[in-house]
Order: structure tokens, then sequence, then C-alpha cells
């Protein structure tokens, strides 16, 4: 209720102040909002979509872009993955917008890919994903798998000694993917079969007594066991629950999560899940004065002194100041100027470093683990020493091994196979 | 008696003084280490806590323990270190952390925590555990012993073998001469590896298995002298020991979850066992009876937050009165028109389920609620180190076990239940005989779907209370209603348990996806050889 009536205001607001404009100036610089507003989705992407209309808010505070106003057009694709690619051409060919901020999970993303290829658009997606994947018309701001999975099984192996891996995950794309990608790097590592125990379970699965049990029993072999968990959305809480209930601490077999952040923890008690971990490229908690910025201004602006920040809001965040700046580079918001304009950008991050775009339409990313502490927050306990690339195909699945992306001349193609010299052409 | 008391309360307070007064020239060696804990970093927090334990020092166990427990904090102001436990307002109450005096009340971002991790959690954990080696309570003795066999270094156990012959206790002696005897058998020449090995034989512990697994893996390669064959025999033949012990337990293990998803099966179906086995509607709103005897524990939760252990005792009788009113009402209000056209009857329920979904959403949020587990509800019964029952699970199958006697008591002893199963059998003649058909049917429907709330409660536990909590069940209800056989209670209880034991057993062999899949798979062949279920009514009930 409270959402309506603040989204009412603030488009009211923003509407005024777009005619006030409007007066003097021709146009404006049209912004589509492509996330679920209903749906299954909503939980997650609504506040994804209020970032967006924060940062327009503030732009246009600043005076906006090439001296016109930002329009936010937001559009609800209601947690149904055919609707988004409806939408996504409503925004492109009725509405006629100069840029996408949208999309979470995959499936959603690939539906809209084919509209953005063939009328041209420009999309941002902010949230980490399986790779194997880029187009000329989208910028991943989200990790690779590389920029979240295999630094995160880096740091287990490394750092705390596993050397036995349970992989387990939510039965659909992301997870399969993730630890496809990942048993091949184990095995390359020199762990061997017998060490690697993968299981997937349904959405929303909550009878979890066995599969914790089998995770107890792998993990009492004499070595040390850690979890890499891809599960999904709200199976995460009776998962976290019995493994307290049948006594596994995080000291024993701790559990690296890429899918709970803090918006999912927020509002929980979090007692049985303290110690264990989670891989971001963000956590509310880091301390940068960019970062405290942000907070304040999100909390601020969404009246709400509890709200948290969550990873793919900092994407969000670091998606549109890029586009921002490329618009200003270029001069003008044409896509395929901005796209050319876009590699290379620089801007800050909200950990105290720099995010750059690369060729790739990945970004660098510092990857951070935190480990969830009783207030729902994460402490980092380890960082990569320096940023990281994303890498859209991963070097290690036979399939991509020889793929990379690079969207400047003269290879310009998204997926280009370097031992034979040859750009398939098919992007996804 | 009131004198006795104030002097004894003296006599405490000047011990206390006097303890303090020791502490202060005693506290000279812990001072310059703990000064140096805010400005730590993680990877070299190792070596200091282990200094820091070292220093002989009352006071030192506490600071570790407020370590552990992530209590310690430092005022960013004066590096003070400090306990911050929650206050209100978002505030936290500060007190310091080596007098114990209360220092202030402040706010978050006035503190910062010292740092910790899991590494640094498990060995602060073994570094108190070795203070507590020496504690005057045998518990405490007991629960330090028993967190240094899990993971023994060559430090704890030189420490333990200086306590060992001044142990009082004989329990606390047995687990501390394992302790040592695990020890031997990891770093001992062979011969004190065999003695060790006898000492540790039927010993369950983990720690055990992991050192022989590891002994063995080392044996396994090149010539083997006499000595070393027969110490692999040995280690062999406890290894076999060991593992056939945990196959039975696991054997075990899988029956004990086997039946408690039967049990919330059971729970889930039974209310519908009532309303659509003996009155024959098909509810498909009875999902939603469950997510709303769930959110009912939420509200009281929320209403009552000073009684969180007694919560679910209040919940389970509000639950029921709640989803039954609503059930009566449903029936009063819609059902009742539509007797005898069970497609309508099937739209008109699943619109009400739309409705009651809808009608959580704009009143409770879309997002998960949180339920809170009491006290009692969590943790585990550890009957041996390889084999726990989990407290939640073996209270619902007692609690469910329970519903399902008082139900058939209902229905088979009293009054209400001769009434309900009249009418279901014979409406006409029941009317004849001048029992109020429509009032019976209105309170069969309410005790259905009181209990479907009462199965909420138990669920809200277990799964995320949200508005799509009754979804999850209502499919998985009909199927254990169909397969017992419509209008039986003794099939669903069977079918409930037979179905959670299928899926257990098939889960660790095809994994949870399949196990449902072959599971669904099995009804349909079952259903399609014996339409009415595996205990059909018979003679002219059935008809």
């Amino acid at each position: 209720m409270k959402l309506r009536k603040f989204i009412t205001t603030s488009s009211i607001i923003l509407s005024s102040l777009f005619y006030g404009v409007a007066q003097g100036e021709e146009d404006t610089i049209k912004v589509g909002v492509l996330h679920s507003l209903s749906g299954t989705m909503a939980i997650s992407e609504t506040t994804l979509k209020d970032t967006v209309l924060m940062m327009i808010a503030e732009q246009n505070k600043k005076g906006g872009l090439l001296g016109k106003k930002l329009e936010p057009v937001v559009v609800d694709p209601a947690s149904n993955w055919p609707l988004f690619a409806e939408k996504t051409r409503e925004l492109l060919a009725k509405d006629k917008v100069d840029v996408i901020f949208g999309c979470w999970t995959s499936v959603s993303r690939k539906s809209a890919l084919p509209v953005l290829e063939e009328l041209n658009g420009l999309m941002f997606y902010p949230v980490q994903y399986e790779g194997e994947e880029s187009s000329k018309n989208v910028f991943y701001t989200g990790a690779a798998p590389n920029q979240q999975a295999i630094p995160a099984v880096d740091y287990l192996m490394n750092d705390i000694g596993a050397t036995r891996w349970v992989l387990a995950g939510t039965d659909y794309v992301y997870p399969r993917t993730t630890n496809k990608i990942l048993e091949a790097y184990l095995l390359a590592k020199g762990v061997k079969k017998e060490d690697i125990m993968i299981n997937y379970t349904p959405f929303g699965h909550s009878d979890w007594q066995g599969i914790v049990s089998d995770i107890k029993k792998f993990g009492s072999a004499g070595k040390k066991t850690a979890v890499v968990s891809t599960i999904n959305g709200d199976a995460n809480i009776p998962f976290y629950k019995e493994l307290g209930n049948q006594g596994i601490s995080a000291e024993d077999i701790p559990v690296v999560a890429f899918s709970v952040g803090e918006e999912e923890l927020s509002g929980f008690d979090t007692t049985p899940l303290v110690g264990h971990l989670a891989a971001w490229n963000y956590f509310q908690s880091v301390e940068s004065d960019e970062n405290d910025e942000f907070i304040e201004s999100w909390q601020e602006y969404i009246g709400d002194e509890d709200r948290v920040t969550n990873d793919p809001m900092e994407a969000t965040y670091i998606g549109f100041q890029m586009w921002a700046k490329a618009v200003e580079k270029v001069g003008t918001t044409d896509v395929d100027e901005v796209e050319q304009a876009m590699i290379g950008v620089a801007v800050p991050n909200l950990t105290g470093g720099t995010a750059v775009m690369n060729a790739n339409h990945h970004l660098s990313k510092p990857v951070l683990i935190g480990e969830i502490q009783e207030d729902g927050q994460f402490e980092v306990v380890w960082e990569t020493p320096d940023t990281v690339i994303g890498d859209a195909w991963s070097d290690y699945l036979p399939s991509s091994k020889n793929l990379i992306s690079d969207w400047t001349a003269p290879v310009n193609c998204g997926n280009f196979d370097v031992k034979t010299a040859k750009c398939s052409g098919q992007n996804f | 008696m009131g004198r006795i008391f104030s002097l004894l309360f003296l006599l405490i307070l000047s011990s206390q003084g006097h303890a303090l007064q020791t502490d202060s020239s005693s506290s000279t060696a812990l001072t310059p280490l703990l000064e140096q804990l805010p400005s730590t970093k993680l990877r070299a927090m190792g070596p200091l806590i282990e200094k820091i334990a070292q220093v002989k020092d009352v006071k030192t166990r506490h600071i570790l323990q407020l370590m552990l427990d992530g209590e310690l904090y430092y005022i960013k102001a004066n590096k003070q270190l400090v306990q911050a436990v929650k206050a209100e307002n978002r505030q936290y109450q500060l007190t310091d952390a080596l007098t114990t005096e209360p220092v202030s009340v402040v706010k978050k971002s006035k503190i910062s925590k010292v740092k910790t991790n899991n590494r640094l959690r498990s060995s602060l954990r073994s570094l108190i555990a070795k203070i507590d080696l020496t504690d005057d309570d045998k518990e405490v003795r007991l629960q330090a012993v028993k967190q240094l066999l899990d993971s023994p270094t060559k430090a704890s156990t030189a420490t333990i073998s200086e306590l060992i012959d001044k142990e009082p206790d004989q329990e606390v002696q047995e687990l501390m001469q394992a302790t040592m005897a695990l020890q031997q058998l990891r770093d001992g020449e062979i011969s004190e590896q065999i003695t060790a090995l006898n000492t540790l034989s039927g010993s369950l512990q983990p720690a055990v298995k992991n050192t022989i697994v590891n002994l063995l893996s080392n044996l396994q390669e090149g010539d083997l002298t006499e000595q070393q064959a027969s110490l692999k025999l040995a280690l062999q033949q406890t290894l076999d020991s060991i593992e056939s012990q945990a196959s039975f337990y696991g054997f075990i293990e899988n029956i004990f979850f086997g039946l408690s998803l039967g049990s919330v099966l059971l729970l889930a179906a039974i209310g519908l066992a009532i309303t659509f086995g003996v009155m024959g509607v098909i509810n498909m709103a009875h999902g939603e009876m469950i997510m709303l005897g769930a959110y009912t524990t939420y509200v009281i939760q929320i209403a009552f937050p000073s009684i969180i252990e007694y919560s679910l005792l209040i919940a389970v009788p509000a639950a029921f009165l709640v989803s039954g009113l609503v059930g009566i009402l449903i029936e009063r209000g819609v059902i009742r028109f539509l007797k005898g056209r069970p497609l309508e009857t099937l739209l008109a329920t699943f619109g009400i389920s739309l409705i009651l979904q809808q009608l959580v959403r704009t009143v409770f949020s879309p997002l998960n609620r949180q339920v809170i587990s009491p006290e009692w509800m969590s943790g585990s019964w550890q009957i041996n180190p390889i084999f726990s029952l989990t407290f939640n699970r073996l209270y619902i199958i007692l609690f469910s076990i329970m519903v399902f006697v008082s139900l058939l008591l209902i229905l088979k002893k009293s009054s209400l239940g001769l009434h309900v199963r009249a009418v279901s059998q014979n409406r006409d003649m029941a009317r004849a005989l001048s029992i109020k058909s429509d009032w019976v049917d209105a309170i069969t429907f309410g005790l259905g779907s009181g209990i479907a709330g009462i199965a909420g409660v138990v669920l809200s536990q277990l799964t995320n209370v949200g508005p799509n909590l009754g979804q999850a069940y209502i499919i998985d209800s009909f199927l254990v209603v169909v397969f017992g056989g419509v209008g039986n209670l003794w099939g669903t209880l069977v079918a409930a348990m037979s179905l959670g034991l299928t899926n257990k057993f098939l889960e660790p062999v095809t994994g949870s996806v399949l196990a449902n899949i072959i599971v669904l798979v099995g009804l349909v062949l079952f259903i399609q050889k014996r339409p009415k279920g595996l205990f059909p009514q018979k003679g002219r009930a059935a008809d």
C-alpha cells in the first residue's frame, strides 16, 4: 500500500518536473524499467525498479542528461517469462525508450533477448548469472561465474582447506550450469570424483532432513567438507534451519551461497545461519564513502531506516552511472554509439574501487566473501586483491573453452572461436 | 531470615570485591595483548588469541567467550574493549569487557566489532575448552573434553595427560582416555597404535573413524612390514564394525525421516479425508485452511511476544477455531447451494482459495512471515555420536498420531460422529430419523477445516509461512486421501506413512526431484489397478 502511494507520488513529482521542463524543451530521454512488480519475482525485482527510479530522480536533480530530463517508463512483466518479450517490444516500439534496465531470472532475459536484437535496443542486466552468453545489445553488470562461484571455491579450498564438496542447488538453469562449471573446475584442480556430491531439489523444497543427513554423512569422512549452495529463494530458510537442528555448524561444514543476500535475510531470525558464507561483489556492510552515501539516499528515498541494500542494487547503480557517462561522452542516446562508448567506461563502485566495462560487455568487479551475522548483515572475511574481469564464456566447459566475446573492432562478435577464428553469429 | 540473607549478600559482595582486587594486579599481562585486538587483521588474529589464552587470568575465559559469542566490540573513539548487547531503539548497551562495569548506551555506528571468522571461532572453542578442563563443574569439564575429542591437538592432549590422574569423575576420565588414545593412534608407534585401537573399539565418535580411514589410506601403498600388516588388519576390522553399525543407524534414521514426512502428509490430508472423504466435497480451498492456521500462529506470536515458548500451545486451539469458523462460513455461504454438483463445487472452492490467498497478501504483505521456533522445538536428541533425532520432527510425529486418534474417537464414539456417519451414508434416512443434516454438514466441514488449521500450526515450524503455503500441500493431500481410499481414516494413515517412507527411501538413490516423480507415477498406476484406493469402502455405504 505504502509502496503504491509512493510510486504515485513519485511519478506525480517526476511528471510535474517533466512537464515543467517540457514547456521549454522539446523532448526527454526515456528510460525503460522492465522489472516484475507482481508474481513470484516481485519480492526481489520491485527493489530494483525503485533503485532505477531513485537513480533517475537523482540524475534529474543534477540537471538530467545532455540538457534533457530523464523520464522513466515502468512496465510490469508480472514474472511471466513470455510477457518479458512483449513488454520489451512495447518499450522499444511504442514508447521508444533509449535504454532499458531490467530482468532478474535468466529465463526472462533469454525471453527479452531476441526482441532487443531485432529492434536494436539496449538493456542493462543487473543480476549474477550463469554466463555462456554475450549479446551486443545487453550489458551484464552482475557477476559471471568466474566473479562469484570460482573465487568462492578458491576461498574454501585455500583458506578453509575444503577437500570434499557438496554442490546443492535448485533444479533449473542457473544452478545446473554453475554446478557444471564448478564440477569441471574442481576436477581440473585434482579433486576426485567421489569427493563431489551433487544434489538438486525442486523449487520451494521444504523437507530437507534426508538431504541434510546425507550431507552430514558425506562430511564425516575425515576430510574438510564444504557446501556450495545455489539453492534459490525461500527454500533456503528451512535448509539452514535443518542444518542447525541436526547440529551442523558453520565451523563443521560451511555453506557458501550465491543467492542469499541482505534482502533475502531481512526480517528473518538469522541465528541458525551465523557463520555461513555468501559470495557477492558487494555487501551493505562494506565501509566506503560511496556506500554510506548510497545507503543513506536509498533509505531516505524509500522512507524506511531498516531497508537494506544488496548486490543487484549495486549492479543497477553501476550500470546506470556508466550509461549516463557514456551518453555524455558521445552526446547522444543512439544505441550503436552508446554501445561503443560504454566499452572502457569506468565509474566508482560502492566498495571503494572502480568498475570498468570490458569489451565483452561484462564488468570488472571485486569478489567478496562474507559471513552471515546475527543482524542479517555480512562481515567480509576475504576479498580478491584486485578486480576480476567477467568472463562471458567459461574456460572450464568443453563447449565454451575456445569462445571469447569481444565487441570492439575487428572481432565484433559475442562468441568468437579462437581456434577456428570464426564467429558463430548466434549469441545466446 | 531477612538478616541471614543480607549477611549472605554482604559476604558475596565482599568476596567479589576481593576477586576484583586480585584481578587488577594479574590483568597486567593481559592488557597489552587485549590492546592489540582492535587493530589486528583477521589473518594475524589466530596467534594473538592463542597468546591471550595462555595468560592465566580469570578474565581470559570471559574475553574469549565474548569473542566467540560475537559480543566483543570496541569503541571507535578510544579503542576501549566492551561487551555490546542490543538494547532498545537500535541502541547498544556497553559494558567494559574487563571490569564488567556498564559504560554507556550508544548507536551502532560508534562501536565496531572485533572480527572473527569460522576458523577463529573453532580455535576459540578449543581454547575455552582447554581452560574449562579445570572447571569445578563436572558438566563443564565433560563438554570441554568432548570438544577437544573432536579436534585433538598436541597441546590439548598434553594438558589432558597432566589432568587425567587428578580427574575425580569417571565419565570425564574415560573420555579423556579416549582422547589420549586417539592422539596415540594418530601419532604413536605401531604397538601403541594397536593398543590405542583396542581402547577405542566400539567408539562411534566421527573423529575415530576419520583417523582410521586416514591411517588406512596411508597403509595402502607399497610393501608392508609384518607389524604394519597386523595394524592394517586391526584397523580394517574396527572400521568394518563401525560401518556396519553406521549403516544400521542409517536405516533407522531413514525410517524416522519417512515417518516424519508421512506424519506431515497425514496432518495435511486428514482434514481433507473428512471434507472430501466423508462428505464428498472437493474442497480446493483446503490448502488455504492450512495457510490460515500457519498465519494464526504468526499472529499469536506477534500478539504475545513474551510467551514464545508456549505460543504453539495457544496456537493449536486458536488455529482450529479460526480455520474451523472460516470453513463453516464457506459451507454455509457457498458449498451448501452447490450440493451434488461436484464440478461447480470444485470451481467455487478454487475461487475461494484465490480470494483467501489475495486477502492474506493484502493484509500481511506478499513476503513470507517469520514464525519463531520455540527453544524446545529446536535441536536434536543425540542418542550416540552418529545417530540423533531432531526434536521438531519427533514432536510432530507424536502430535499427528494424537490428532489422528482423537479424530478417530470423535467419529467412532461420539454422537456427533454417529450423526456424521449417518448423514454421509444415507442422508434421507438420517433426516427421517430427525438428524439435522444441514447442521451436521456445517459442523463436519468446520471440523475438517479446523484440523487443516492445526496442520498449519505444525507446518509453520517446518516451512515458510507465505500466501502460497497451502498450494504446496493441496495436491499431496488429495493424493494421500485418494490413495488411502475415500472415506477411510485408517486408509489415510497408511497411505500417508507409506508415501512418506517410499519417498525417503527413494530420495538417497534417485534424488528428491526424481523421487517425487516416481512416487506420482507409481500412484497413477496403482489407481488404474484399484480405483478405490488401498481400503475401499465396502457394502452399501460404498454406493
